[in-house]
C-alpha cells in the first residue's frame, strides 16, 4: 500500500489529468464554433458551401486522428515551421487543440444536422406559413429546438473528445496516456494498479458527462 | 426533417439572385483558401517535383506503402472479427436474464467503453511484452485493445437493435413455446443483426482508424512506414498526405457501403422510433463513425 501511494509522491497524476482537461475544453470550444459553421454550410441554400462543407466532413470523418495529431506537428511545425507559441510545450499543445478541433468539427457538424433532423418538417412549413424568410425561421423556429435535439449526439462528441484527448500523444504532449507510459516503464512492479488509476480517472471524468448529457437531453427535448 | 431543403421556400427571382452572389463568395472563398494552401506550400518548396517524385517510384510502394498498409490491414481485420466475437458474448450477456451475468457484462462494457483505446493499448503493450506472454506484444496489444473497445461498442449495438425489435416477436416465441434463450437466438438476434449490420461497418471504420494508434506504441503500420519514408526521403510531409489519402479512400468505401447498406435494409427494418429513443437511435445512426 505504501508502494502504491508513493506512486502519487513522485508522480504529477493530477497534473496530467489537467492537461487532458485543457486539451478538451479548448478543442470542444473550437470544434464547437468551427462545426457549427460548417452545419450552417451544409443546410444553407448556396451550393458551394454545401459542398464545401460536405468535402469537410468527408475528408476530416474519415483520417485517423493520430494521422491528424502526427501531422500537426512532424507536417505543420517540422516542416513548414508553423508555431503557435514561443514555449515548446505551449507550442506543442496549441497544435494538439488545432488537430483535435479539425477532427471532431466534423462530427459536432454532423451532430448538429442530426439535431436538425429531429425537427419536424410542419416547423419549417408553419414558419414559412407565417411569412418568416429563411434566416429569421432558421433562427426563431428551427434552430432553438435543432439545438435541444442535438444535446444527445454534442454529448457522444464530447465523450469521445475526452478520451481522444489522449492521443495528443502523438504530437509529444505530456498528458496521461505519457505519463502512464512512463509509470508503468520505471514501477514495473505495479503494473496493473498504474493503469487502473489512470482508467478509473477516465471513467471518473466520461461517466458523468454522459450522464449529465443524458439528463439534460431528455430535460431539454421537444415533447411531440 | 430528411429532406432539409424545405427550410427554404422555392426561390423567387431575388432569392435566385442572392444565391447566386452569395454561391460567388461561396466559390471565391473556397478558391482562395485552396490558393492560400498552394501559395504557402509552394513558398516553403513543398511543391517541388523532387518532393513527389518518390511516390511514382516502384520501390516507395514496394518497401513502404504497401507494407504499411497491409500491416494496418492486418490488424484491423485481425480486430474485426474478434471484436465480433466479444460484442456477441457480451451483449447476449447484457440481454441475459439472470441478473449477475447482466450486470458483470454491463459493469465490463461500460468500463472499457470509458476508457480511452490508447490507455489500454500502451498497458497491454507494456504488460505483455513484461510477462513475455506472447511472440509478439505489439500487434497482440493493438488487436486486443481495439477489440475490448469495439467490441463493447458492438455489444451495444447487439443490446440496442434487440430492444428495438417489436415486442411481438418475442411475445410470439413464447406463444409458440419457445424459452427466452431460444428465442433471444433464434428469433431476435438475427434480426437485430440485420438491422444492426450498417452500424456494425461503421464500427469498422472506426477500427481502421484507431488501428493507427499503433503507431504511438511503435507498430509498423502505414502512418509509422509513410514517416520512415518521409525522413529517409525528406519528404514527410508529402509522406504524411500520401498515408491521409489512402485511410480517407478506404474509410469513404467502407463509409458508403454502410449507407447504402442502410439504405437497403431500411425496408426490413422499418419501424418508427419509440419516443424517448434518442439514445438508441444514435447507437444505431450508421453515419457515426466516431471513436
Amino acid at each position: 500500500m505504501d508502494s502504491f501511494l508513493s506512486l502519487f509522491a513522485e508522480y504529477d497524476v493530477p497534473g496530467a489529468f489537467w492537461v487532458n482537461i485543457q486539451l478538451t475544453f479548448w478543442a470542444a470550444i473550437w470544434s464547437f464554433l468551427l462545426g457549427a459553421i460548417l452545419a450552417l454550410m451544409r443546410i444553407s441554400p448556396i451550393a458551394s458551401l454545401q459542398w464545401f462543407g460536405a468535402a469537410y466532413v468527408n475528408i476530416f470523418r474519415n483520417t485517423p486522428l493520430t494521422v491528424i495529431i502526427a501531422f500537426g506537428i512532424l507536417g505543420l511545425w517540422g516542416q513548414l515551421n508553423v508555431i503557435l507559441a514561443e514555449d515548446f510545450d505551449l507550442n506543442f499543445l496549441r497544435l494538439a487543440i488545432m488537430g483535435l478541433s479539425i477532427y471532431h468539427a466534423a462530427f459536432v457538424c454532423e451532430a448538429i444536422r442530426s439535431g436538425v433532423n429531429t425537427v419536424p418538417l410542419g416547423q419549417a412549413e408553419a414558419a414559412r406559413a407565417i411569412g418568416l424568410s429563411f434566416l429569421p425561421a432558421a433562427r426563431l423556429i428551427i434552430f432553438p429546438q435543432a439545438l435541444r435535439g442535438a444535446v444527445a449526439p454534442l454529448g457522444n462528441v464530447l465523450i469521445a473528445l475526452t478520451k481522444n484527448s489522449t492521443v495528443a500523444f502523438a504530437g509529444s504532449v505530456v498528458e496521461s496516456s505519457n505519463l502512464m507510459k512512463e509509470m508503468i516503464e520505471f514501477r514495473g512492479d505495479l503494473v496493473i494498479p498504474i493503469f487502473l488509476i489512470f482508467a478509473m480517472g477516465f471513467v471518473i471524468i466520461v461517466v458523468p458527462v454522459g450522464l449529465l448529457t443524458t439528463w439534460l437531453s431528455k430535460k431539454l427535448a421537444v415533447s411531440r | 426533417m430528411s429532406a432539409q431543403q424545405v427550410l427554404f421556400d422555392a426561390p423567387g427571382p431575388r432569392a435566385k439572385r442572392r444565391i447566386l452572389v452569395g454561391n460567388i463568395v461561396g466559390v471565391l472563398f473556397v478558391l482562395g483558401l485552396i490558393a492560400w494552401v498552394i501559395f504557402a506550400l509552394a513558398g516553403q518548396g513543398q511543391l517541388d517535383a523532387a518532393k513527389w517524385t518518390p511516390f511514382l517510384e516502384a520501390r516507395t510502394w514496394q518497401f513502404f506503402i504497401l507494407p504499411g498498409l497491409l500491416s494496418t490491414l492486418q490488424a484491423a481485420a485481425v480486430a474485426v472479427v474478434t471484436s465480433i466475437v466479444f460484442g456477441l458474448i457480451f451483449g447476449v450477456g447484457r440481454l441475459s436474464h439472470v441478473l449477475p451475468i447482466r450486470w458483470l457484462a454491463g459493469v465490463i462494457v461500460e468500463f472499457l467503453r470509458a476508457v480511452p483505446v490508447l490507455l489500454m493499448m500502451i498497458f497491454l503493450w507494456l504488460a505483455l511484452a513484461r510477462i513475455e506472454a506472447v511472440e509478439d506484444p505489439i500487434f497482440a496489444a493493438v488487436v486486443i485493445a481495439l477489440t475490448l473497445y469495439n467490441g463493447s461498442v458492438i455489444a451495444e449495438l447487439v443490446r440496442s437493435g434487440v430492444h428495438g425489435l417489436p415486442k411481438g416477436q418475442r411475445e410470439a416465441g413464447m406463444a409458440i413455446g419457445m424459452t427466452r434463450g431460444q428465442s433471444l437466438r433464434s428469433i431476435e438476434i438475427p434480426q437485430a443483426l440485420v438491422a444492426m449490420l450498417p452500424a456494425m461497418v461503421s464500427q469498422f471504420v472506426v477500427i481502421l482508424k484507431d488501428s493507427a494508434l499503433g503507431y504511438i506504441i511503435g507498430y509498423a503500420e502505414l502512418l509509422q512506414f509513410s514517416r520512415r519514408l518521409g525522413v529517409g526521403e525528406g519528404n514527410l510531409l508529402q509522406a504524411l498526405l500520401i498515408a491521409a489519402v489512402i485511410f480517407i479512400l478506404i474509410n469513404f468505401a467502407l463509409s458508403s457501403l454502410a449507407n447504402r447498406l442502410s439504405g437497403y435494409l431500411s425496408f426490413r427494418t422499418a419501424r418508427k422510433p419509440k419516443k424517448d429513443n434518442t439514445k438508441k437511435v444514435v447507437a444505431m445512426d450508421a453515419t457515426n463513425t466516431l471513436s
